[in-house]
Formats: structure tokens, sequence, C-alpha cells
């Protein structure tokens, strides 16, 4: 059963590769979002932290640092790190205080500064950090892990090259009218297919980079946003559920998957029960979506989700795409923000941008990426260590 | 500088046996399910309280469950050779234990060479050498037609 909380204020810092303090860029974006809320930063309650883990201390007890920042209140604060869902597990913390009756209102801020290239592990001889061994025994980086997804899908479902490339092309596209987009340049087809292959199948312009940002997200009990005379946008439903045992897909960072010798591996794979999960919440399913924002750290990983969220039989993603359906004006488009490719990746901040971006969608302020007659929207996010969320708004 | 010694990169992962390589795993001695790398404290399958668990060599053939390759040096840890050459990598499945393990293909062996399905066998090679000494970690090797 749905259980509504209001989202009354969002407010983003452009992505870029700006190389500032991450508190700089999540002060801006909470600045942003507080204003659009019409509540003033010394009336919020709680304040919920995505945590990075590259940026120092302040990176980890993000809830306080951004509290500081913007001027110690006595609010209570939380600090989440749940890789990619860091974003979605600290605004469910912050739902969870207000649906529990012990915050009204509250404060969800996420922000990175990241370095040039891959994300590395951290430094130092970590012998039993899978995240560690990965890099240390096989040069294992993040985009291998999404390349031999890719791959499979490729050899398996007859997904050809052209297909993941055109997600590239679909998302520049969108990626053009987003202020917030670090890239807003539209890529051709040969553009996509003549960039170097950073892991086969996947080129480099296939693959998501990572940036600066933050995001910051407004979130009021519904009789609170009813004392203010709103008609918010309501979070209908947060999953962040963990793999079932045994979880048989190769995720990052493992060096191995489950065993499945004596328990058989379940019936959905983790991106659709992640998804699922989020349809029992909110009682919807997918022809009640009318759009979709979703974590493409490749173009081929897109696909993936267009299969979990259910919009086609698995295998048939690039049917979907190459009919035109997930494109703004058809039957239900996908990354109508630019999604990654157009972001790259500030890992705390992410997962919030996905909501943002609904939240502007369905109030019918996303300007010429607008999507017609909006009403329902979902997120969905995947990351390391059996992370993952979606989140479903309604308005 | 001469290589002296021949070292496991991980100690105990597996047989450091050219003839014989194979890799060390565990398997829970309640439910029978697998582990790589070895885990002997409490069993994962959230149905089983197992904590004792015997060390097995796992079948040292698998079939590919998909591949890639490491176009661009990767950051450290990884000790990436001077000047770099691009590498294979691959998932495999071991059909007995029913686990998929990661691993570089086998010196040589490319992207253009395989297919998911193909049997693959654990073979050693080096990962890096500092002083005198070779780190030596499991890859994939295709098993060839003539059955070696």
């Amino acid at each position: 059963m749905s259980n509504p909380v209001a989202i009354l204020g969002v407010g983003m810092h452009p992505w870029g590769k700006w190389g500032r303090n991450f508190v700089e860029y999540g002060v801006k974006a909470a600045r942003d979002a507080l204003a659009d809320a019409g509540v003033s930063w010394t009336d919020i309650d709680f304040v919920a932290g995505a945590s990075t883990m590259r940026c120092g201390y302040p990176g980890y007890v993000s809830g306080a640092t951004f509290a500081q920042a913007l001027g110690w209140t006595g609010a209570r604060i939380a600090s989440c790190y749940a890789a990619c869902a860091s974003g979605s597990q600290a605004l469910d913390t912050a739902r969870a205080q207000i649906l529990a009756g012990l915050a009204d209102v509250a404060l969800v801020v996420g922000a990175d500064t990241t370095p040039k290239g891959f994300l590395a592990p951290q430094k130092g001889e970590r012998p039993d950090d899978p995240d560690w061994l990965r890099f240390r025994l096989h040069g294992a980086t993040n985009p291998v892990y999404f390349a031999l997804h890719a791959r499979r899908r490729l050899e398996l479902y007859g997904t050809t090259d052209e297909d993941i490339a055109a997600v590239r092309v679909k998302n520049g596209q969108n990626g053009l009218h987003n202020p917030n987009a670090r890239y807003r340049k539209a890529f051709t087809l040969e553009e996509v297919l003549e960039s170097p292959i950073v892991s086969d199948p996947l080129r480099l312009y296939e693959i998501c980079a990572t940036s600066d940002g933050g995001a910051a997200i407004v979130v009021a009990s519904t009789e609170y946003a009813k004392q203010l005379e709103k008609n918010p946008a309501t979070i209908e439903a947060i999953s962040t559920i963990t793999p079932t045992f045994p979880s048989t897909q190769l995720e990052l960072p493992d060096l191995a998957t489950d065993s499945a010798a004596s328990v058989p591996a379940p019936d959905m794979n983790f991106k659709p029960a992640i998804i699922e999960a989020a349809y029992q919440e909110a009682g919807i399913g997918p022809d009640d979506l009318s759009l979709a924002e979703v974590y493409d750290l490749s173009t081929s990983m897109e696909l993936d989700w267009y299969e979990a969220l259910g919009l086609c039989p698995e295998g048939d993603g690039h049917k979907l795409l190459r009919d035109g359906d997930t494109e703004i004006g058809g039957r239900i488009p996908v990354n109508a923000s630019g999604g990654l490719s157009c972001f790259g990746e500030a890992v705390p901040a992410q997962a919030l941008a996905q909501v943002c971006e609904l939240v502007w969608q369905l109030r019918g302020e996303a300007d010429k990426r607008q999507v017609r007659d909006a009403r329902v929207g979902i997120t969905a996010n995947v990351g390391l260590f059996g992370h993952g969320s979606s989140v479903i708004v309604k308005r | 500088m001469a290589i002296r010694n021949r070292v496991a990169a991980r100690e105990g992962w597996y047989l450091l046996d050219a003839e014989r390589p194979r890799l060390l795993g565990t398997q829970c001695g309640d439910c029978g399910s697998y582990y790589f790398p070895k885990h002997d404290t409490y069993c994962r399958n959230p149905a089983c309280d197992g904590e004792t668990f015997d060390e097995v060599e796992l079948s040292h053939r698998g079939r590919i469950w998909s591949y890639t390759n490491a176009a661009y040096p990767p950051p450290p840890p990884f000790v990436a050779a001077e000047p770099y050459e691009a590498f294979a990598i691959a998932a495999v499945e071991l059909e007995r234990e029913r686990i998929v393990i990661l691993g570089q293909l086998a010196n040589g062996v490319g992207v253009d060479d395989v297919r998911i399905g193909d049997e693959v066998e654990v073979t050693l090679e080096p990962l890096y050498v500092e002083d005198d000494t070779e780190f030596v970690v499991w890859k994939w090797k295709p098993v060839t037609q003539a059955g070696s």
C-alpha cells in the first residue's frame, strides 16, 4: 500500500568537472531546493546526506557537513552510504522519519567531486576488500563489468553494436535541452561507433564519465504540504532491496557469483526485483508510467532497464529503442534528462538528480525536453555491493 | 633481473602446480554451497546455519559466461605492463559448482578468439614481477579441439 510523502522542492548544481569542494555544490542545490519549496532552512527538522568516499571525512559525514555549511540549527541528521543508491537511501531515510511522525519537513542532499579517469579503489593494501582485489588480480575496472553484461546482450539477444550506440544518440539529443547536463552535444551513430573501444563491445561514448555535481530535495508530510497550499508531486514508493541468494549475475565488485549448487537461482534477477518491489509498493505497473529515468552507466545497461521495468520482454530492449518508443514523444520516454550519458556520474547526487528530473517533468517545467501529460515517473539505479534503488513519483 | 621466486599473488587461493593448476574454494558442510574465494566462517545461504566448511579443488574447466577486454591500462593497485598491452578477461561458469568466476584470459587470447559457451580451463600465468619475484595468478585458457 502506498504511503506518500510530498516533494516540495528540488534543486541541482550543474554537473561538470568543476574541481571545487563538493560541499559548495551541495549547498547550492540545497538552497535552490529550499527556494523552490518555499521553505526556510531554519524550518527543516531533519537532514539526510548522501555520502561520498572520495572527499575525506566531510564526505563520510555528509549529513553533518551540509547541515554545518547551511548553518547549524539543531536539526537532526543522518549520513547514508549505499554506493550508487546513496541518494535514494538518504531520501528513504528522510521519508521514514516523516512517515514515523518524527519530522514534518526534511532536506536530502548529495554532492561529489570526482577525479579524472577510471574510478579506482581506495589506496593502501587491502587484500580482504573485493573492490581492491578485482583491480589487483584482474584489472577489472567498472567498464569491464558493464561490458560483460553488454556482451551477453549482444551474443544472446541479437542486439547489435548499432543498437547500443543508438542509446547514446537518443540521450545526447535529450541532454541538449538540459541546463544541468555536463555534455550538451548531439552525436551521430557514426561518431559513437568510431569512438575507441574501452572494454569490448563498449566504446568511449557508451560509458558514463565521472562528474562533479549536487542535487537536493525537500520532502514533507502531506499534511505539512497542505498547510502550504501546495499541489506537490508525491513519492509513492522507494525500493532499496538487496539481491536474493544465490545472486548469479556477476555484479560489481565481486570476483565470483554466489553458487547455485544447493539453492536454485531466484526467478527474478536483481534489476527486475528492484523494480518489482517499487511497483508493488506504489500499487502500479509498467502501463501506468509516463516516463523513466534509468541508470545508463553503459548504453547497453539502459536496455537492461527497459526489460526490468517490464516495458518489453527480456531480450527485446533494442526493439523498443528501434521503434522510437523510448524517445521523447514515444510511448514511454526514457532518460528525457539526457541520462548519465549526458551527466556523467556524481555518485551520491545521481539518484537524487533522477528524482529532480521526474519532478520537473511532472510539473510540466522541463521546457524543450518535456514529456507530454507526464503523471507517473520512475527511477532505476544500481551500484556496487548489492545496492540498487527505484523511486516512483506521481502528481 | 632473473626471476628467483615464483609465488601466488594470493596465497592459498590456488594450487601453484604448473601441471595441475586448480582453484581452491570451500563448500559448506551443511547445505553444500560452494565459495570462491574461500569462505569458511558462516554460510551465506540465508536458510543455512552452517559453520563448517571443507576446502575443495574447484572444477578446472568451465564455460565462458561472458568476456571483454581492458583496452586502456587499469589504475593501481593493478600493475600494468609497460608498454601497456590490452588483455582479455572472462567470467566463467563452473557446471558442478554453479558459480561464475572472473579471471583474465590467457596471454595471447583476445576477444575475437572466444564466444560465450566456449570451454576454458584454469592456467597459471605471471601477474607482475617485483624485484626477483614473479607473482602468479589464475587465468582462463581455451580448451583446444585436440582435447589437451
